[in-house]
């Protein structure tokens, strides 16, 4: 009895220490990244290759998706504007919710799924195929090498994506707005241009994105370069990425939140 | 090669959410100029615009036919000036009358502009001499209760 509560008792202990543990490793490893990131600016093809493929080709789904949800914020915004006879406020509406909350939280969460994933699925396995190893081995480092470039592609990714979905959003919400449902063309910009102020929202939307760019990226990188080196480990890591950038993701975005519209 | 392509694609990745921010600053935030072309601007007096914004519509018989180009404040008189910005292809006599209307209940307010039966027309820099302002809710419901209690009193007193 005493000996399987204890045992119980050891392993939350543990893990609580191995998480404590992993966190710190975390800190120094994105220190590591920040110090080694010099040389990968040098050889600027290397970030621009990560952009292409964290970036370029997460095109299609940030436009698809930008672009259903601004759809869906027009509809439902108009079900419930038009009880009050305020449908011209739909252009504030679609366009307030995509620039200050869903541009850059949607477009992070697709991105830590569409990017962070790959990113930690490619440095785990070039951890599990020894590729790390090799190149420590040539005296090349492989955190300037690899790690960084991703970083920085992923990280000057990410504000872009947010933009282009917001953006992709509001084409959505106009086009069932104004174009299908009908609601006066002018009043919807209009509306939308005197409620919609570029720094305390737009800039602040694209402040966040960039934050969110650099916790998904630092997760997914730490996660890929701490795998176990089996493919199960890998696999793991990958899941694991997913989960942490999504609650990291929504939890920052409560803490920006709260420190941006506190007076609004 | 291959790298050309890609920088290729890098490049209009880039520059699409550069455009795409610049589409948020101008289109939908409030950083954007507003497009004078083929329109008169009409300027007319308000005691109260109550809730009245910038490129609200000017209606007339419930068609659009121009927006408010800018509100303003007249140290001397105390009063709104409202420079409206009518389409050219909708002349107005120079006696037409300005009031500020809300669609709806609670929805948003916009110009009702009335032909009058001059036959010289508006241009360009005129000013519009009958105006009305808006009708602010609170005044209103003052107004009722204060009547309302006048009213009464005397009942009351008998």
């Amino acid at each position: 009895m005493i000996d399987t509560l204890l045992a119980t008792l050891r392993r939350i202990g543990g893990r609580t220490v191995d998480r404590v543990w992993r966190m710190g490793v975390a800190a120094r490893f994105f220190l590591l990244v920040l110090l080694h990131s010099g040389p990968s600016f040098r050889r600027f093809h290397l970030i621009v290759r990560e952009i292409f493929t964290a970036g370029v080709l997460s095109l299609i789904i940030i436009l698809v998706s930008g672009l259903f949800v601004g759809m869906v914020l027009g509809l439902q915004g108009y079900e419930t504007l038009q009880t009050y006879g305020a449908e011209e406020s739909l252009g504030v509406l679609v366009s307030l919710s995509l620039v200050r909350e869903l541009g850059p939280v949607v477009a992070a969460l697709l991105f830590a799924s569409r990017a962070g994933s790959a990113i930690t699925a490619e440095i785990g396995l070039m951890k599990a195929t020894e590729q790390i190893a090799a190149m420590e081995m040539m005296a090349v480092d492989p955190i300037a090498r690899v790690v960084a470039p991703r970083f920085w592609g992923a990280v000057i990714s990410m504000p872009l994506l947010a933009a282009l979905f917001s953006a992709m959003g509001v084409v959505g919400g106009y086009l069932v707005g104004v174009v299908l449902i009908g609601v006066d063309e002018g009043s919807f910009w209009s509306q939308m241009q005197a409620a919609v102020d570029f720094q305390e929202d737009i800039l602040n939307g694209v402040i966040k994105s960039v934050v969110f760019g650099i916790a998904i990226t630092i997760i997914a990188l730490f996660e890929g370069y701490d795998a176990p080196p089996t493919a199960e480990g890998v696999s793991r890591a990958t899941t694991r990425t997913v989960v942490t950038s999504s609650l990291a993701i929504l939890g920052l975005d409560f803490v920006l939140t709260a420190f941006m519209f506190r007076g609004v | 090669m291959q790298r050309a392509t890609l920088d290729l694609w890098v490049g209009l990745f880039v520059m699409a959410g550069i455009a795409a921010v610049l589409f948020l600053a101008l289109k939908v935030g409030n950083l954007g100029g507003y497009d004078s072309s083929e329109t008169y601007l009409v300027k007319a007096a308000f005691d109260n615009i109550g809730g009245l914004k910038p490129r609200a519509p000017v209606k007339s018989a419930g068609v659009v036919v121009g927006r408010v180009a800018e509100i303003g404040f007249d140290p001397k008189t105390y009063e709104a000036t409202v420079t409206l910005s009518v389409s050219a292809r909708y002349p107005f006599p120079k006696d037409s009358s300005a009031s500020i209307m809300t669609s709806g209940l609670l929805g948003e307010q916009y110009i009702a502009l009335e032909a009058g039966g001059d036959e010289k027309m508006l241009v360009d820099g005129d000013a519009l001499k009958i105006t009305q302002g808006a009708v602010v809710l609170e005044n209103l419901i003052g107004q009722f209760l204060y009547n309302k209690s006048e009213s009464e009193t005397p009942a009351a007193g008998e």
